[in-house]
């Protein structure tokens, strides 16, 4: 390629440009607009720069809705998917280094499950408790049919739910990780006496650390947001995402933009720390992984 | 001595695979099978009754063939829904493989620097990480009759009156889905570009192809298993979407993924049910004939 630039650097740049204005353009202005005065409305002008519509949030929340407990659940939540994320992925991803009956099938039953409109799974799984429910009903012994609702919960159908979504990505990074991962540092260990537990602790889990923290976030972020396979499988207590989405056409005040501002807020918070992590982590491995050229300096 | 063979040799690979594998069984399989069983169940008013009709299917394109055949030939709603979905997901997919592309290319191309195609790269990566719902929110005060495009174009006095279709309508729809996916696109062409030999386009280069031979005839068929792994993604995603189409258009606008969320708010699943089988056998016909083009297995 050389040194000289194509003319197409300096279009594809601007395009470029253009590009990440088009992404974080609307961002900014909802979060300039949750600033709005208290007189102010749902577009620009602003009219003065306050945080009322913060504190109307923190106050009331919005109308009609709880927002503060879905706002907890949906932490909940994706806290319990991001670590299920990761253990999850993470043995499988062992599992696949080793081969096992069946991994084909299971990888294109993933890759199915990440392509699936997220419509079909979500009726899916409302479909499954339902008939679940329908059959403790009529055929359980009286004591577990006495006072029985409903099967369907945060914890149970939604955890399933959101699993669907963030697993394949979990999965998909695990063996991209492993496919690059170089297997001789393991054997090493191995020869010098390490049981398997110590070789994955001491050597595999710390190369493969960040990519891992990687995975936490895709986990939590994703079901932080989710809101079509929970859709219908959410159960009685929605989570914040499916109730900002009843409220986009109902709130006409900026107080649904101090909300955006919020949760944007968490996400960028999470983003924050798993990218800091997985820097550190790099900065570790980076002093404490190799003595390459260290002789000669 | 059980455990000691596991102390020893660890879990075997299949028990270490097991929970996540019983994840996608009981929350993917299962729930897929039932969705297929219940399509060919009947109902009524209160309840799904095990039955084995074609009712469901049947009733969902009811009176297509006779309004379509008739003198003034016209499409009945369901056809029409299904047709709005694939225009939608066709003007989506066309806009984010151009757009993915040329941005992907920008990044594994023109970016020389490691550390700057990374930060980049995040840059890219981070709003995907944010609320879609707060992301299409916020084309509201862009787009809305009084936001700033509309009073931009007053103050030029391009029109008179605010334009309408901004917002709420099959464009604002289309603009949220590119603004969502393209990322979809960018992440797996990026993938591919990087595979390829940088001396391959040296040597276009040298036997005298121009910039656009080279990438017609080197980068694009070297980047397909990337653009086919978009393609996919983007294409099952718009398919069978019902919050974008609902939030951005108003409510307003039907697709095959607002419908059956429609249907499964009334309770009635059986048709529920046939709608989704319909529209996974729409899907799969498209991801097979896409995936007759790359094998995905390789490309991690």
């Amino acid at each position: 390629m050389g040194g000289r630039r194509f003319a197409s650097f300096y279009w594809l740049s601007a395009l470029f440009a253009l590009f990440v204005l088009f992404l974080y353009g609307p961002m900014v202005t909802i979060v300039v607009l949750s600033f709005q005065g208290p007189e102010g409305g749902l577009t620009f002008p602003m009219n003065g720069v306050s945080f009322h519509w913060f504190a109307k949030l923190w106050n009331d929340g919005l109308p009609n809705v709880d927002i503060w407990s879905s706002f907890a659940r949906s932490a909940r939540l994706g806290v319990v998917v991001m670590l299920l994320t990761v253990v999850l992925s993470l043995m499988a991803g062992l599992a696949y280094r080793r081969g096992f009956t069946g991994s084909n099938a299971l990888f294109y039953t993933v890759i199915a499950s990440l392509i699936m409109p997220s419509i079909v799974v979500s009726l899916g799984i409302g479909l499954e408790f339902r008939m679940l429910d329908e059959a403790i009903k009529k055929h359980a012994p009286a004591f577990l049919a006495d006072g029985y609702d409903t099967g369907m919960g945060l914890f149970t159908s939604a955890l399933g739910a959101h699993l669907t979504w963030t697993l394949p990505f979990g999965l998909l990074i695990m063996l991209a990780i492993f496919n690059r991962f170089d297997a001789r540092y393991e054997e090493a260990a191995r020869d010098l006496g390490a049981s398997r537990w110590q070789a994955l602790r001491h050597v595999v889990l710390p190369i493969i650390g960040p990519s891992v923290v990687g995975i936490g976030l895709f986990g939590f972020t994703l079901s932080w947001d989710e809101i079509a396979r929970s859709s219908q499988a959410v159960g009685y207590l929605n989570t914040l995402p499916l109730e900002l989405q009843g409220q986009t056409t109902t709130v006409t005040t900026p107080v649904i933009y101090a909300l955006g501002t919020l949760t944007t807020a968490v996400s960028f918070a999470v983003i924050a720390v798993a990218l800091g992590t997985i820097l550190l982590l790099r900065r570790r491995q980076a002093r404490r992984g190799s003595d390459v050229g260290k002789a000669m300096s | 001595m059980i455990s000691k063979v596991i102390a020893e040799k660890g879990l075997p690979a299949w028990a270490q695979a097991a929970p996540l594998a019983l994840v996608f069984a009981l929350f993917f399989l299962v729930p897929l099978l039932l969705t297929v069983v219940v399509s060919f169940w009947n109902y009524t008013e209160y309840e799904i009754l095990p039955d084995l009709t074609a009712r469901n299917y049947i009733e969902a394109f009811e009176g297509c063939a006779r309004r379509l055949l008739a003198a003034s030939p016209e499409l009945c709603t369901t056809l029409k829904t299904y047709l709005t979905t694939l225009r939608i997901s066709l003007t989506v997919w066309l806009i984010t493989l151009v757009l993915g592309f040329a941005i992907a290319y920008f990044l594994a191309f023109h970016v020389r620097s490691l550390t700057v195609q990374i930060v980049l790269f995040l840059i890219c990566t981070i709003p995907f990480w944010t609320s879609n719902v707060i992301r299409m929110i916020s084309w509201i005060p862009l787009l809305g009759r009084n936001g700033l495009i509309n009073q931009a174009l007053i103050k030029m006095h391009a029109v008179n009156e605010p334009v309408e279709w901004l917002l709420f309508s099959d464009f604002a729809v289309i603009l949220a889905f590119v603004h969502l996916y393209t990322l979809f696109m960018i992440v797996p062409i990026c993938n591919s570009m990087m595979r390829i030999d940088r001396s391959l386009l040296e040597a276009a280069y040298d036997a005298g192809a121009t910039g656009w031979q080279t990438l017609t005839n080197v980068v694009i068929p070297l980047s397909k298993p990337g653009i086919v792994i978009g393609s996919i993604f983007v294409l099952t995603i718009v398919m069978g979407d019902f919050v974008t189409v609902g939030v951005m258009g108003g409510q307003q606008i039907a697709s095959v993924g607002k419908m059956i969320n429609t249907q499964m708010g009334a309770l009635q699943f059986p048709p529920a049910a046939a709608h989704a089988v319909i529209l996974l056998a729409t899907v799969l016909t498209i991801v097979w004939g896409l995936t007759r083009l790359v094998d995905i297995r390789k490309e991690l």
